[in-house]
């Protein structure tokens, strides 16, 4: 679990104010600032502050893929051995084409897997390789696995902060 | 597969989605510090971004968040659902503004979504009325330790 920080009222409120997005225009945090009654030299420093300890984990762009055509997309989930699971997550994380990895509980008998590595890839036959090169790293500490493909987005909206 | 979208973008394009997947300056000017990296003007970049914004290629485009570090409680969840009952089930599970995202996936498992709330004990309560609303349990897989969040794509 990540250590819990506490967030002042003043970053909550930066937070929320860029939740929709970071203003387009030449001097965005000092619009931000506008908003809120801070100044925009403020509003900088309190975004650094956020970026350092980890709040912020980045301010950038976040690519559609299925647009890109990085149209297929497959979870892919492994049963891994428990002594073995943080090592590999490791290796399986640093993977290019692996956007997310996690350890997640097993829900047994329903939900066998407990690692789930997120595979991206322009169609399936790209994505069920990138899941053997998963496979040969896991070797014999995997029981066993699937591809789960997303079929459609049913809902997209990203994290709502509210003040 | 090309898509439409990734057959307008220009090389200027797949520069700023590549570039600025991995972070964004913040200074008085960031969109000029920025383009000078792109070879683009402050404009150029601004009116960029919005376009690609508005043609869907970004999703979004400002700070990351990392609710659990706010105190927040952020869960994976899935259901089992009934092709018959799937598009009202999906209604159902939208209609909570907890839900961050929702997938439709070919699986058992055929709805995958994202559970993020203010504090904690919140997802649990999320997840009941879920199952309370749709009559199904809800698979709930929280992560226990990431090995990385990748930053990009590369164009």
């Amino acid at each position: 679990m990540a250590d819990v920080l506490e967030i002042d009222p003043i970053d909550r409120a930066i937070i929320a104010a860029t939740q929709r997005g970071l203003p387009l225009v030449p001097r965005p945090y000092d619009a931000i600032g506008a908003d809120l009654g801070l100044s925009g030299a403020v509003v900088q420093e309190r975004m650094q502050a956020m970026v350092k300890s980890g709040v912020i984990r980045r301010i950038g762009v976040v690519p559609n893929h299925y647009k890109l055509g990085f149209s297929a997309n497959g979870m892919t989930v492994w049963d891994v051995m428990d002594e073995y699971i943080s090592d590999l997550g490791k290796k399986i994380g640093a993977l290019d084409f692996v956007s997310h990895c996690y350890h997640r509980p097993r829900h047994v008998p329903h939900w066998p897997y407990n690692m789930f590595a997120m595979v991206h890839g322009k169609n399936r036959e790209d994505v069920a390789a990138h899941a053997n090169e998963i496979a040969k790293i896991l070797g014999p500490a995997v029981k066993s696995s699937d591809i789960i493909y997303s079929k459609r987005i049913l809902k997209k909206t990203g994290l709502r902060i509210s003040v | 597969m090309n898509t439409a979208v990734e057959q307008s973008l220009d090389q200027h394009d797949k520069d700023i989605i590549n570039a600025l997947q991995g972070g964004f300056p913040i200074c008085e000017r960031p969109y000029l510090a920025a383009a000078k990296e792109l070879n683009l003007t402050e404009d150029e970049l601004i009116k960029r971004i919005e376009s690609l914004l508005g043609n869907g290629a970004l999703s979004r485009f400002g700070p990351l968040i990392n609710a659990e570090r706010m105190g927040g409680g952020l869960t994976l969840a899935a259901l089992a659902v009934d092709e018959e009952n799937f598009d009202r089930v999906a209604e159902l599970v939208n209609a909570h503004e907890e839900i961050a995202h929702n997938y439709e996936r070919e699986h058992g498992y055929n709805m995958w979504f994202v559970i993020a709330t203010e504090t904690p004990e919140q997802v649990a309560q999320t997840i009941k009325k879920i199952e309370l609303e749709t009559g199904l349990v809800v698979l709930n897989v929280p992560k226990l330790e990431e090995f990385f969040i990748g930053l990009r794509f590369d164009l």
